[in-house]
């Protein structure tokens, strides 16, 4: 076990930032935490960085508690906060370099791990921080972070605001790192990004909905998932939908429509009148379902966007009149 | 002692970059300096004179006559009650009053002894204590031409009060102020500042994540500006010397220890101001209105503490300004040793171990 | 709704320099009236300068623009009432209350006292925001907060409203119910321009431009672009066109 989360419960004044939450990391294994804003993973994080303590629970890095023993924590771990942790006014070198003395080492000392991560920098190693582009702060922030060899790496959100490329190449960054025995703990609002991890935790309001390998996603508890796709316009044709009797959910996918049903029994029915609606174009596939599927299943099941103000599901009161044509 | 010469270097990175600190740092002194030196004029023109002679005589008649002609002054009139010298000032129409006493030859003559008290409205202390030097001046030079004359031994006492203002404000008196004001304003606000800046921009969260005390992070932070902020105060006192003339009659070293602790002092309510603070701003208000603002009016720097409320007189003893210019002008203006300013040290030297440790106290090895 | 005969947005050559960087590099693109238009690109491809010159925030170095029917070199002023802008950044007022930033944004563009507050009303019980329209911002949810970003930045009926990275960080439902109500507006005649990272979001869009290295590389509807770059998703094609140089 390389990090104990157990039972930790964390409150700021009445908000409840973290709600019994469990989790257990295995050495070597990169895990990412899936959540919207507001989810608690950076609170989360924080604890296991001995940057928060927890108001109870228990967690452990390595053996070590991060509330009695926070020293050796800091030391073994690698943190890159939500917002890059660069001094804007300090060059690529110099960033790097303050922070390889900050740990008591050098960047020569421990170049060969980050070089895969340094080198796409280092051209502009003279340029001070605030003049890189958002993926190259990015990627000099992992290398800060990795300065000292950390035996565990915890990335707070480090792909948001991100551009889709960027995105990609860093992922194979961390490929590279896991190659190293460093475990990784990654958070993401990104759901796609899921996919790259070994096993991912879902997180929504302070609680874990569930953790799983991202390829058994949706073996559990899920209702069958079906795509729907038509040529014509898809906000019309996304309403008529959900006015279906039998339609427990349907949304915006991609080009297609996720669409769940009340129970299975409704598909025969659903089909027959769709059926009738005489589109050529439409079509209807069951699917096996996305971590993004997953994750609005949990949402909806745990009741959580039903009571959020807002919803915009079928008790709302923009445009009922309108008729699919 | 690696990783902490790694955090003062980079600070000193940090500060040798951003030219806005820069300018604080090294222009604000000269700026403040000059400036007050301009406004602190060294000529008097014109002052308005009123005269209260109850002597009448022929002597008192020339000193009058003599102040006149020495350009300085224009009479606005006589009086003949000392109650209205009151008015006369809060109107603004006159600016000094010289009274003579009754039987003033006579007293000169025969005792050998006469008096003359002058009254100045120290609202604008600086140009009243001009206007009185210069009186002075022109009636000791009246008197002294009259030796010849008298029979001697003799002597003009002449008395000087000073209204709205009791306490004697010499020009020098700025230099201690401002020497308290800058190194205060530097050393707390510039640390406060550049700590929050850390908290602000979130890299604070990386160096608390990593295996640096809090110690170490504070001295790294601080030590910077603890040499630049001597390099200040030595800059202070030799512009105060070479463009005003201002001395320094006691021990430099005796001085700069002063300094030293003063500006320790300064630095460790930075600490505790940028614990409280978390954006650059607030520490800026906080440090602006908390500690600058008392410092100006409450050290004695401008408003004179005797003439101040009881409660405010309360607060000024907690203000460190205040401590420090007693020091300073002990040491630069009266060339006293540690003799006179042992308590006032004493007292400064309480302050900042309280302050460190309250600062220490808050600054926390968490986020929260 | 779609007028493809009526173009609310016309850039034609925009060139923008800072010094010897070329930020925008000849764009030159129409934006129909009703339209959801996706302005796609890496960080740092020159889609905030874009959009900076549209709002009448900044100047281009050459080329003609024209926003809503009017000029932005001569016109910022009226270009400014007849759009609405909202970001990820900056939208609301973060120390005052869910009424009170309504009725704000709603005063700037000086709107009718009384049609403020019966739109007011009509606007919270569409969000559900009621029982909070007297909470500050900071208190309520990101997804929410978004959610009346937008309304308000549609509240005084613009001709388009900009959209920059409107849904960042804001988890799936939400993020999908903001697009149904981009897609609400739309059906009002409102032109929506924005910008994401989420890629399934590039595919809500009825045209979508992916710009690189300040140039724009292709613009076309979703389905047309996948088919051809041989493509099964959007994502791949921005990969695609963005690792292109």
């Amino acid at each position: 076990m390389s990090v104990v989360i157990h039972r930790v419960d964390k409150s700021f004044k009445e908000f409840r930032a973290l709600k019994q939450v469990d989790l257990r990391l295995d050495s070597g294994e990169l895990f990412g935490v899936i959540g919207p804003d507001g989810a608690g993973k950076s609170t989360l994080f924080r604890i296991i960085a001995s940057l928060l303590a927890p108001d109870s629970g228990r967690c452990e890095v390595n053996g070590f508690n991060v509330v009695r023993d926070y020293r050796e924590v800091r030391r073994l771990i690698g943190y890159m906060p939500g917002r890059f942790s660069l001094y804007m006014d300090l060059s690529v070198e110099e960033n790097l370099n303050f922070y390889a003395r900050v740990f008591g080492t050098s960047v020569r000392a421990n170049y060969e791990l980050i070089r895969e991560v340094y080198r796409h920098i280092e051209p502009f190693k003279k340029r001070l921080a605030k003049r890189l582009s958002g993926g190259m702060k990015q990627k000099l922030a992992l290398s800060c972070a990795l300065i000292h060899r950390p035996q565990v790496l915890v990335l707070d959100e480090p792909t948001t605001g991100v551009d889709a490329v960027s995105r990609g190449e860093f992922w194979e960054l961390l490929e590279s790192i896991r190659q190293e025995g460093i475990t990784i703990l990654v958070s993401t609002p990104y759901m796609d990004e899921a996919e790259r991890c070994d096993r991912v935790a879902l997180m929504q309001k302070g609680r874990v909905l569930d953790v799983a390998d991202p390829s058994e996603i949706g073996k559990g508890d899920m209702l069958p998932i079906y795509a729907l796709r038509s040529n014509r316009e898809v906000y019309p044709f996304l309403k008529r939908i959900r006015k279906l009797e039998g339609c427990r959910s349907a949304w915006l996918f991609g080009d297609e429509l996720h669409v769940t049903l009340k129970a299975p029994q409704h598909a025969s029915a659903f089909r027959k009148e769709i059926a009738g609606w005489e589109d050529d174009s439409l079509k209807w596939v069951p699917i096996s379902p996305s971590i993004e599927d997953r994750f609005m299943w949990l949402m909806t099941e745990a009741g959580e966007a039903g009571t959020a103000p807002g919803s915009m599901n079928e008790n709302n009161s923009l445009s009922e009149d309108y008729k699919y044509t | 002692m690696k990783r902490f010469f790694g955090l003062v270097s980079k600070e000193f990175q940090h500060i040798f970059r951003d030219v806005r600190t820069l300018v604080i740092l090294f222009g604000l002194p000269v700026v403040m300096i000059v400036l007050f030196g301009y406004v602190v004029t060294n000529e008097i023109r014109d002052v308005k004179i009123v005269v209260w002679d109850r002597s009448g005589d022929q002597l008192s008649r020339e000193a009058v006559s003599k102040i006149l002609s020495s350009g300085y002054f224009i009479l606005a009139g006589y009086l003949d009650r000392e109650e209205e010298i009151e008015s006369l000032f809060r109107s603004g129409e006159a600016k000094v009053a010289v009274i003579f006493e009754h039987d003033f030859e006579k007293n000169l003559v025969r005792e050998k002894k006469a008096a003359i008290r002058l009254v100045t409205d120290a609202s604008d202390a600086n140009s009243a204590q001009l206007a009185l030097n210069y009186l002075q001046g022109v009636l000791t030079g009246f008197f002294m031409s009259l030796d010849q004359d008298v029979s001697l031994p003799w002597a003009v006492d002449i008395k000087t009060r000073m209204f709205y203002n009791e306490e004697m404000r010499g020009v020098y008196m700025f230099v201690p102020g401002l020497m308290a004001l800058i190194l205060m304003l530097i050393s707390s606000l510039m640390t406060s500042v550049t700590i929050t800046r850390e908290k602000e921009f979130g890299t604070m969260e990386l160096l608390l994540a990593s295996p640096l005390k809090p110690v170490e992070i504070i001295l790294g932070k601080v030590t910077p500006y603890v040499l630049l902020s001597l390099v200040n105060a030595a800059t202070i006192i030799l512009l105060g010397y070479l463009v005003f003339r201002v001395p320094v009659m006691g021990s430099i070293w005796i001085l700069m220890l002063e300094c030293l602790l003063y500006i320790t002092l300064a630095l460790s309510l930075g600490v505790l101001i940028s614990t409280h603070a978390s954006t650059q701003q607030i520490a800026m208000v906080f440090s602006m209105v908390g500690l600058l603002l008392p410092t100006i009016l409450l050290s004695g720097f401008i408003f004179p503490i005797d003439n101040m409320p009881k409660i405010l007189q309360w607060f000024s003893s907690i203000m460190p300004a205040r401590w420090f210019i007693v020091i300073v002008k002990n040491v630069m203006l009266k060339g006293t040793g540690m003799a006179f300013i042992w308590k006032e040290t004493l007292i400064l030297l309480g302050m900042t171990v309280f302050f460190i440790l309250a600062a220490l106290k808050r600054f926390n090895i968490r986020l929260e | 709704m779609i007028d493809s005969d009526t173009d609310v947005i016309r850039v034609r050559e925009l060139v923008k320099k800072f010094g010897s960087f070329v930020a925008n590099d000849r764009l030159s693109f129409r934006v129909h009236k009703g339209e959801i238009f996706g302005f796609l690109g890496a960080n740092g491809a020159g889609k905030t300068t874009t959009i900076r010159i549209l709002c009448g925030l900044s100047y281009p170095t050459s080329g003609e623009i024209e926003v809503a029917g009017h000029d932005v070199y001569t016109q910022r002023e009226r270009i400014k009432r007849k759009i609405g802008y909202m970001s990820q950044k900056f939208s609301l007022y973060e120390d005052l209350t869910v009424s009170e930033n309504i009725r704000l944004y709603a005063g700037i563009y000086g709107l009718d006292r009384r049609y403020i507050l019966q739109r007011e009303k009509q606007l919270l019980q569409q969000l559900g925001l009621q029982d909070i329209q007297n909470q500050f911002i900071r208190k309520i949810p990101l997804g929410w907060k978004q959610k009346l970003a937008f309304s308000v930045a549609v509240f005084h009926k613009p001709a388009i409203v900009f959209l920059d990275e409107p849904t960042g960080g804001v988890d799936p439902i939400t993020r999908r119910q903001f697009w149904e109500m981009i897609h609400e507006v739309t059906r009002e005649g409102i032109t929506v321009f924005v910008t994401t990272h989420y890629m399934d979001e590039a595919e809500y869009c009825d045209r979508v431009s992916i710009m690189v290295d300040g140039r724009i590389e292709a613009l076309e509807p979703p389905a047309v672009l996948k088919e051809r770059y041989n493509c099964g998703d959007m994502n791949e094609v921005f990969i695609k066109l963005a690792r292109k140089q």
